[in-house]
């Protein structure tokens, strides 16, 4: 785990404490962390010194040094910088005069342009849009079969001229069609190509010259390294874009690749991805993009992942069960499964402001929910319903069950029993839980 | 041991063979003309790592010639480019000073080697340069050759006439063989790649299509399947990849397949439950075959950067990972995070991929890449 980057540069500062005046040195120091942080994120190196003379200028003239916790200060000037780079939320598409709109999907292998493709699709679809696909990534196997598949399970029309036709022809025969079947936006999905790879650089060049899109999208992966820049600079010099989609955001890549390409290519962020499914994408948040790359904790993040993670209709039972006090073993089960199914404690955990680094050095228990979960196992229908019949030669066979010792057991019932008259307090007269919210505290 | 290995400038230039000049010239016809502008470049910034994956390439891309002419080939390519590049860094400061140091660590971070791994190889340089009472520069070289040696684990083998592939794959059993990897790194590409390999080795593959995920996953290795001839075992859509792997184990053993490849849906190392899935992926192979799988191996998308390393632990957790496969290596990736890797996990780089073309997945050696990093620097 990271050390969080307030306490790093907060930790170089009390160092010089008491010292009176800060020299310029003193600053280095602190913005020498800043750095490391941001190129442990895949910011790219060229962009990080850049970004670190900003701060450097904006940080001295406001003399923060002055403050009692000038750490907390730098961080601060450092994420609004950041959040100034990346623009504001800017999802907005250009559209056409006259229908239809052209959207020209470009990037490397394994981006995620033909799934961004269909994301995109359907976020204009559910905003009343008409949207037709073109397949044109005639060279992977089964590539235009996937946009077809995709297509079909969202109920978008699809063109395609199989894998003989010319990327152009297949561009040029769709927006035929758009215009014959009144489809208001066209998306083109291009196959994926080096931004060294000259011929197929030209051929979205050509494409991109005889179809004058609206918006040249730039896919680009989450996880992408130094290379960035050069794969910005590239695509915006040959073809040119208007904006970009950053995809796999709901891995942990700390994401710098988006401030590499927003400066090199001064294109704005429009939509991330954040999931496997087709809804799964969404506008981009600068000011949560900054605390990612950071490596601050993200609390909006942690609320949005308990939101998929948690299914709506189990909640409610949850929640009448627990009004109507039949809250059981096997509903707690239930909720450590889910939790399980957010990711693991430490990663929760790290999530949470100031919690990254003061568990640093905590031994997180990962097995201890799986360990619960094999002692609720163990047990009996009847048992896991009426919890208060486990006597001592009941506790002894569950323990021998699940391997564990009698006293697990015993810690078992005695949690469960606190989060049920947790829950109780929680479950005043008329409660109301949003969707996904937690309707209780974690068992740990 | 190390030292007996780089120590010596003597045995490094033994090991690569001496070619007749004139062979090595018509070798060579378009490297000299192209490199000789970029040779008197002072930037130094920029592909530490390129150069010497740009020759691994040129000798892995080499078909029927021997590695050995090929590892001479590679070595001029590099001289004229990337070793003048690091090589006249520690030149040109002449003395080891702080900017040197930092030189150096752009030119690391740059290539993705990594924050953690920049420091650890310049302190252990700063170190030699303590001990040793160095006041110039110039012999780091041949000491951050030693110390990125040690780092990928290179055991002094010499590389075979003929290329090995790496893999525990023996005779007279099934062997399978797992892929696993993020969404988008190149599974299914690598591994039709490897099923062209093995197939031309003379084995009899079978793949199994258990990326049930992804549309048109299925599709796209059912593609590779008619094009390689090979039977590809696949069930629909949405089924659970443990029962295709199920099935595609009985399938091999039946129709007496010797290897059997299972390209994975691509998962991301953080989703907990799609890991599990691996998990029982995995559990299923062990169940029908002991001591399967026998190779798993983790596709890593060459221009990824520091989340690599994230990737390699988790998936190792889970699946014991065996090897790397180094994917789209070729273009400008830079493959950096190979260094950071090996630095923390001892998992080795098996193959590297390098373009489109089914031929284009190669065996990846240590010392070509190595030697064109730091061979013969003042020869």
């Amino acid at each position: 785990m990271f050390d969080s980057l307030t306490e790093r540069i907060q930790g170089v500062l009390n160092k010089l404490r008491g010292r009176g005046k800060l020299t310029e040195a003193d600053v280095n120091d602190a913005l020498r962390e800043v750095r490391r942080a941001l190129l442990e994120a895949d910011v790219s190196l060229a962009v990080v010194k850049e970004f670190i003379n900003q701060v450097k200028t904006r940080a001295i003239g406001e003399e923060l040094w002055k403050s009692l916790t000038p750490g907390q200060l730098v961080v601060k000037h450092v994420r609004d910088c950041l959040v100034e780079l990346m623009g504001g939320t800017q999802a907005d598409l250009e559209l056409a005069d006259s229908p239809p709109t052209v959207i020209l999907m470009v990037g490397l292998h394994g981006a995620g342009k033909t799934t961004s493709t269909g994301k995109l699709a359907l976020f204009m679809k559910n905003r009343g849009f008409k949207p037709l696909l073109a397949a044109t990534d005639i060279y992977r196997p089964a590539a235009i079969k996937q946009l077809e598949v995709l297509g079909n399970q969202l109920g978008i029309p699809v063109y395609q001229l199989g894998e003989n036709a010319s990327p152009l022809n297949i561009c040029r025969g769709a927006y035929k069609q758009a215009k014959e079947n009144g489809n208001d936006v066209l998306l083109i999905d291009t196959a994926g190509r080096l931004h060294v790879e000259k011929e197929l650089m030209d051929e979205l060049k050509i494409a991109k010259e005889e179809m004058k899109p609206q918006e040249v999208l730039l896919v680009v992966d989450a996880m992408t390294g130094q290379d960035a820049v050069n794969i910005a600079s590239q695509f915006s010099e040959q073809i040119g874009i208007t904006g970009v989609v950053m995809t796999k955001l709901d891995g942990d890549a700390r994401g710098g690749a988006a401030l590499s390409v927003r400066q090199v290519t001064g294109a704005p962020i429009k939509y991330i991805g954040i999931g496997e499914k087709s809804s799964a994408l969404e506008p981009f948040h600068p000011d949560r993009m900054a605390s990612r790359i950071l490596g601050m904790g993200d609390v909006m993040s942690l609320i949005e992942k308990a939101e998929q993670a948690i299914d709506e209709e189990q909640a409610q039972l949850l929640e009448k069960k627990i009004r109507e006090n039949q809250f059981d073993l096997d509903d707690f089960l239930k909720q450590m499964q889910q939790i399980r199914k957010l990711g693991s404690i430490t990663d929760l955990l790290s999530m949470l402001p100031g919690v990254g680094s003061a568990i640093k050095d905590l031994p997180v228990d990962e097995k201890a929910i799986s360990r619960m979960e094999a002692i609720i196992q163990s047990m009996t229908a009847q048992e896991r319903r009426r919890p208060e019949i486990l006597n001592a030669s009941r506790k002894k066979r569950v323990a021998k069950g699940s391997g564990n010792q009698v006293a697990e057991v015993n810690r078992l019932v005695k949690h469960f029993d606190m989060v049920k008259n947790m829950m109780k307090m929680f479950t005043g007269p008329k409660p109301k839980f949003k969707k996904g919210s937690l309707p209780f505290r974690l068992p740990f | 041991m190390l030292k007996k290995l780089f120590g010596k400038k003597g045995s490094t230039e033994a090991e690569v063979p001496a070619v007749p000049s004139a062979e090595e010239q018509t070798a060579v016809p378009d490297a000299p003309s192209e490199e000789a502008p970029e040779g008197e470049e002072p930037k130094l910034k920029k592909g530490f790592l390129r150069g010497a994956w740009e020759a691994t390439k040129k000798l892995a891309l080499t078909p029927v010639d021997p590695w050995f002419e090929a590892v001479a080939k590679g070595l001029d390519k590099t001289r004229a480019g990337l070793v003048n590049k690091v090589a006249s860094l520690f030149k040109m400061h002449g003395k080891v000073d702080e900017a040197l140091w930092e030189e150096l660590e752009d030119i690391l971070i740059t290539s993705d080697v990594g924050t953690a791994a920049t420091e650890k190889i310049i302190d252990q340089l700063r170190e030699i340069v303590k001990e040793k009472k160095l006041t110039t520069a110039e012999p780091l070289l041949e000491e951050m050759r030693t110390i990125l040696g040690a780092v990928l684990n290179y055991d002094g083998a010499d590389v075979p006439e003929e290329p090995v592939d790496p893999l525990n794959v023996e005779p007279g059993r099934l062997n399978v063989i797992l892929m696993v990897g993020v969404n988008g790194t190149g599974k299914t590409t690598s591994t039709a790649k490897l099923t062209h390999r093995l197939k031309s080795k003379g084995h009899k593959v079978i793949l199994a299509a258990a990326d049930t995920f992804r549309a048109a996953a299925i599709d796209q290795l059912l593609v590779w399947g008619t094009r390689l001839g090979v039977d590809v075992i696949h069930q629909n859509e949405g089924s659970d990849p443990a029962a295709v792997v199920f099935d595609a184990v009985n399938a091999a053993k039946a129709r007496k397949a010797d290897v059997l490849i299972v390209d994975t849906a691509g998962r991301l190392h953080s989703k907990v439950n799609l890991m599990e899935e691996l998990r029982k992926i995995r559990r299923v192979l062990t169940r029908e075959i002991p001591d399967a799988p026998h190779e798993t191996l983790l596709v890593l998308d060459a221009t990824t950067g520091q989340n690599a390393v994230n990737q390699a632990r988790t998936f190792n957790e889970v699946a014991n990972l065996t090897g790397l496969v180094l994917a789209k290596l070729d273009g400008t990736a830079k493959g950096g995070i190979v260094v950071a890797i090996s630095q923390e996990f001892q998992i080795p780089v098996k193959y590297i991929g390098l373009g489109e073309k089914i031929e284009d997945l190669q065996v990846f050696h240590p010392k070509p890449f190595l030697s064109a990093l730091f061979g013969e620097t003042d020869g």
